[in-house]
């Protein structure tokens, strides 16, 4: 039986093991041990402004899907099947397209001369063309968009096994909807919570196609911050120690949800 | 019937929103990419089809289209046998460890891939895999892998594995009793997974951007530097054919997952 995992996990330790590792050697190991590289990430400037603007951003983006993604659950939920069918398809047909694809509707929406701007200027709304892109608000509703699959499909799996009857006995008890949505409902919805917060997090914590191409330079994501320090600076060192520090974020993350719900939970979809 | 109380109809709109708000940047690339305009103008002024020719004659697009086809159609090759083989194992074997390799193929969802991108740069550059194919084959086949192993993992679940027994209690030896009982009834999703491995490389550009270079450049890494500097309606052209193939595949893998198995 070993021998049959053995090519897919060779392929796993060569390709992800064994870099990831070479990453942490080498931000400790340059001509003998240092913790420079560490210490330049932790005091200086550009370093901690990047990590709390990716967290701020990460945080912004995840409430943001939590609050359009749990009514579109919701409605999945509690229509008949056919219905729901549709709508779950239209949340995951985006997830098909590719990143880079989405990444130029939406510089063709938001630009100044984009749909958006286009359609506000013919009906009179703004006089000037707004600033839609090429900064954090693009980055975010950009960003959002491709991460809302992940939140709606762990609601709805974990929605679809609350008992309908629970709700009937809430009403026939006399509870109004409203209550028995916030004191029955919506406590047993929290795990599906949690699993899609965490995913959408993690995933934005990593994010670098996006802010990239609609952040306009201003908005440097650590993703950023890794690939400018190798391909502009040949900083290789603190590439690798930006690299480990957000790859101990995010384990750290994994590690702690993972003490409330089962990581196969969260890593089920797609 | 039961009259709809403020609160549902809020619900409804609020959901209309949303979805209009996931489906309309999907819905927006093909008639720009049918535009005759050379900026963007909403609605287009008339049609034309001149930034597919565009793409079709320009020998630069073509080339990384057929990179990222090879690349494509290597990456299921390989991960489509590694991943069945490796699923196999994992539902059948009672090993402790078992687990932990179940996890440890399921990494690359796990680390950010912008991590992963900058650290087989630097093993690539050591061994001088940087900008070949098969150094661009390999990181996809890693990529692909755990939609194989998820895929199949799923299928084997509703497999009953007493059949087999029976296979091999009729004199037939494990291999044999794999691909005569198993493999037939795990075909859909052994199938679905080698489809979303397909898609996963087609798509993949983080990756791509750190290692691939001169003759060897895929598509997206290509429609990256050009999105970088200005904006081409070719891009859209381009984007309508890869969301159109990408779809055609799902739904492809939804019609045969839906047969059984």
């Amino acid at each position: 039986m070993l021998a049959l995992v053995s090519p897919a996990l060779l392929v796993i330790l060569a390709l992800i093991v064994l870099p990831v590792g070479w990453l942490a050697w080498q931000s400790i190991y340059h001509d003998g041990f240092t913790l420079e590289n560490y210490r330049r990430v932790f005091t200086e400037d550009i370093y901690w402004r990047s990590f709390a603007l990716t967290f701020e951003i990460s945080l912004a983006v995840t409430v943001i899907a939590l609050l359009l993604g749990y009514p579109v659950a919701y409605l999945a939920n509690s229509v008949p099947k056919g219905w729901s069918i549709l709508i779950l398809s239209l949340v995951v047909l985006p997830f098909w397209t590719s990143v880079l694809v989405r990444a130029y509707a939406w510089l063709a929406l938001l630009q100044r001369t984009g749909v958006i701007n286009q359609l506000l200027r013919y009906l009179d709304v703004v006089g000037e063309p707004l600033a839609l892109v090429h900064n954090t608000f693009g980055t975010v509703v950009a960003t959002v968009h491709i991460l809302l699959p992940f939140m709606v499909l762990p609601l709805y799996a974990t929605m679809q096994k609350i008992p309908g009857d629970l709700m009937q006995a809430g009403a026939s008890l006399g509870a109004s909807p409203t209550l028995t949505f916030m004191r029955v409902f919506l406590p047993l919805s929290l795990p599906g919570v949690l699993a899609g917060c965490t995913m959408v997090f993690v995933l934005c914590l990593g994010f670098y196609i996006t802010p990239e191409l609609l952040g306009g330079g201003r908005t440097v994501m650590v993703s950023m911050l890794v690939s400018r320090n190798v391909e502009l600076y040949n900083q290789f060192g603190a590439a690798s120690a930006v690299a480990v520090v957000l790859l101990l974020c995010v384990l750290a993350i994994f590690f702690a949800v993972s003490r409330f719900i089962s990581l196969d939970r969260i890593l089920g979809q797609k | 019937m039961t009259r709809l109380s403020p609160a549902r109809i809020a619900l409804y709109v609020i959901s209309a929103l949303v979805l209009v708000y996931l489906i309309l940047p999907v819905l927006i690339i093909a008639p720009i990419s049918f535009s005759s305009a050379r900026f963007l103008t909403f609605p287009p002024p008339s049609f034309s089809t001149r930034w597919y020719q565009q793409y079709f004659a320009n020998p630069a697009w073509m080339q990384a289209t057929r990179v990222t086809l090879t690349i494509a159609f290597l990456t299921v090759l390989i991960a489509t046998p590694c991943g069945v083989a490796a699923a196999y194992a994992i539902s059948q074997s009672r090993l402790r460890i078992m687990r932990v390799i179940h996890m440890a193929l399921l990494l690359p969802l796990v680390v950010p891939i912008i991590i992963t991108a900058v650290g087989i740069f630097f093993v690539y550059a050591r061994v001088g895999l940087v900008a070949t194919l098969p150094g661009l084959v390999l990181a996809n086949v890693m990529l692909g892998l755990p939609y194989v192993v998820i895929s199949v993992l799923a299928g084997l679940q509703s497999f009953d594995p007493a059949q087999e027994m029976v296979a091999r209690s009729l004199g037939m030896n494990r291999l044999r009793s794999f691909f005569a009982v198993t493999l037939p009834q795990i075909k859909s999703s052994v199938v679905a997974g080698g489809i979303f491995a397909f898609i996963s490389a087609m798509d993949e550009t983080i990756v791509a951007l750190f290692i691939s270079g001169g003759q060897y450049q895929p598509l997206t890494k290509r429609m990256f530097t050009a999105l970088r500097d200005e904006i081409d309606p070719t891009i859209a052209a381009i984007s309508t054919l890869m969301t159109a193939a990408s779809f055609m595949l799902v739904l492809l893998a939804s019609a045969r997952q839906k047969k059984g198995g």
